[in-house]
């Protein structure tokens, strides 16, 4: 599997480090529990496509949001996870 | 047809003609008291103790593929109970003993073989971490011995003691730990609950479940809508995808786990071994192949295969460990797809919606787990509520805060 980073363009998989689903939103403090506990623990765990972080740890140290497809690992983009925060 | 050395002795003179087929392959009735979702080790074995402890025998196991085609023949067959924390151990450990009176209770040899599991280690802190946990092990009646270097070096000459960067400095044993012949776990509970009737149905596909008032009326299938009292869901790797169906959100990711044998070579390797600077274990098949695996691939995946990245990290991790591995050739590779939970630990409960039950979250401990996991399935299924063996493993845990993380990583499923 090889990884288009907008930075360093593509490379392999073994230089990057993944964090999971980009899909969960850290709530408020001032936020129920209920919502703490459903950012922390539960995940859609999707067979299709699926935003995920990965840490471009071996390159050039930014954040990646990857679409990728979890049934064929197909990269289908990827973003700048800061620029999609702005 | 009972299997013992007298039909063999009878078919031989047969020629082997004789031979009826090991279970029937059933067509689904419109109902049943209890539906199993998942043909594999858990599933089968849940549908045998149902019919055997409980007397359920009106039960049906719906398979999408065919039986055995999924983890409970993609692991690395290893068996063992050496937890630390109280919600694991005695259930790890009612899990071997009933790998112990497995092929007698079902008839079948499954070549369970008490080989001995070896964790190494190889500093002086991680000593004491697995003094600890050996000590733990003893206090729930659990045998475990703790190995100096020379002790190991008596059993596994081969490894490399003085390896500059991970030096072998001993290992905790668990001489009751070993390997158990996988596919023949499903096949012998596939045999064992068919005997006792209950009708395994494989090529069906469940597609959704039916639930009016919060109580569970049945499941739609690739060969129609099967009504039923009770649903139990066991179909780890898949757990997400089929809690869906009925609504639920789960705690857990799907990752890809790969494993690995290698050609065949005389006998070489006769215990199970881990290393202990990487995740790295290996045992030898009757057959001659080294059977080996490490770490999961850490991504998200359905995909049943891995990356080459983790095939070259964990021959690394291998030569390490035993240099004469480089000698050797792999012949085969393949993935499967673990329920990688958010504490490292299984789920088998209740769930909100009456009738219906939960079997998931198996992360790459499931096949060690799958008497037990078949045993406390199918008496929560049967009395709806859970045996004092599961009852840590909630699915409101999470929620609690009475997580069971045994390597204490946090919600991290790609760590565990």
């Amino acid at each position: 599997m090889r990884l288009n980073c907008p930075y360093c363009g593509t490379r392999s998989v073994n230089e990057f480090v993944p964090l999971g689903s980009a899909s969960p939103k850290r709530p408020t403090l001032a936020e129920p529990i209920e919502r703490w506990i459903d950012y922390v623990y539960f995940r859609d765990n999707i067979a299709g496509e699926h935003d995920e972080y990965f840490y471009h740890a071996m390159g050039c140290r930014s954040w990646l949001i990857v679409t990728r497809n979890t049934v064929t690992h197909e990269i289908i983009g990827t973003k700048i996870a800061r620029e999609v925060a702005a | 047809m009972k299997y013992s050395i007298f039909s063999l002795l009878s078919q031989a003179f047969q020629g082997n003609k004789g031979w009826s087929t090991a279970w029937r392959d059933a067509q689904p009735k419109d109902e049943y008291d209890v539906i199993i979702v998942g043909g594999g080790g858990h599933g089968l074995a849940t549908a045998h103790y149902l019919a055997k402890e409980h007397g359920l025998t009106n039960v049906a196991v719906l398979e999408k593929g065919y039986i055995g085609s999924g983890n409970v023949g993609r692991n690395t067959t290893i068996i063992r109970s050496n937890y630390l924390l109280p919600g694991n151990t005695p259930f790890y450990e009612w899990s071997l003993k009933l790998w112990e009176g497995l092929e007698q209770d079902i008839n079948f040899n499954a070549m369970v073989s008490q080989r001995g599991v070896i964790n190494l280690f190889h500093s002086d802190a991680q000593r004491d971490a697995f003094a600890r946990r050996g000590n733990a092990m003893r206090l729930n009646g659990v045998d475990s011995e703790l190995l100096d270097r020379e002790q190991v070096r008596q059993i596994a000459p081969y490894l490399d003691f003085d390896n500059a960067r991970f030096p072998v400095k001993g290992g905790l044993l668990q001489p009751r730990g070993g390997t158990v012949r996988h596919d023949a776990v499903a096949w012998g509970y596939a045999r064992a609950a068919s005997q006792r009737g209950v009708d395994i149905c494989q090529n069906c596909e469940v597609t959704g479940v039916r639930i009016e008032n919060g109580k569970i009326i049945g499941v739609e299938t690739t060969k129609g809508f099967i009504r039923a009292k009770k649903v139990g869901f066991a179909a780890a790797g898949n757990s997400s995808r089929v809690a869906a169906m009925a609504g639920l959100r789960l705690p857990i990711e799907s990752h890809v786990l790969q494993a690995f044998v290698s050609e065949g070579v005389k006998p070489l390797i006769d215990t199970v071994i881990t290393f202990g600077a990487g995740h790295f274990y290996v045992s030898q098949s009757d057959k001659g192949g080294l059977v080996f695996g490490g770490d999961i691939d850490g991504y998200n995946s359905y995909a049943q295969r891995g990356s080459m990245p983790l095939v070259e990290h964990l021959m690394e991790e291998g030569v390490a460990m035993i240099p004469m591995l480089s000698r050797l050739r792999f012949l085969r590779s393949w993935g499967g797809i673990m329920d990688m939970s958010m504490d490292g630990s299984p789920i088998i409960d209740k769930t909100p919606i009456e009738g219906l039950y939960l079997n998931a979250g198996w992360c790459y401990g499931g096949f060690k787990a799958t008497p037990a996991s078949g045993w406390c399935f199918a008496h929560t299924i049967a009395r709806d509520e859970p045996h004092k063996l599961n009852a840590a493993f909630r699915l409101d845990r999470f929620a609690t805060g009475h997580l069971i993380d045994e390597k204490g990583q946090g919600a991290t499923p790609n760590l565990h």
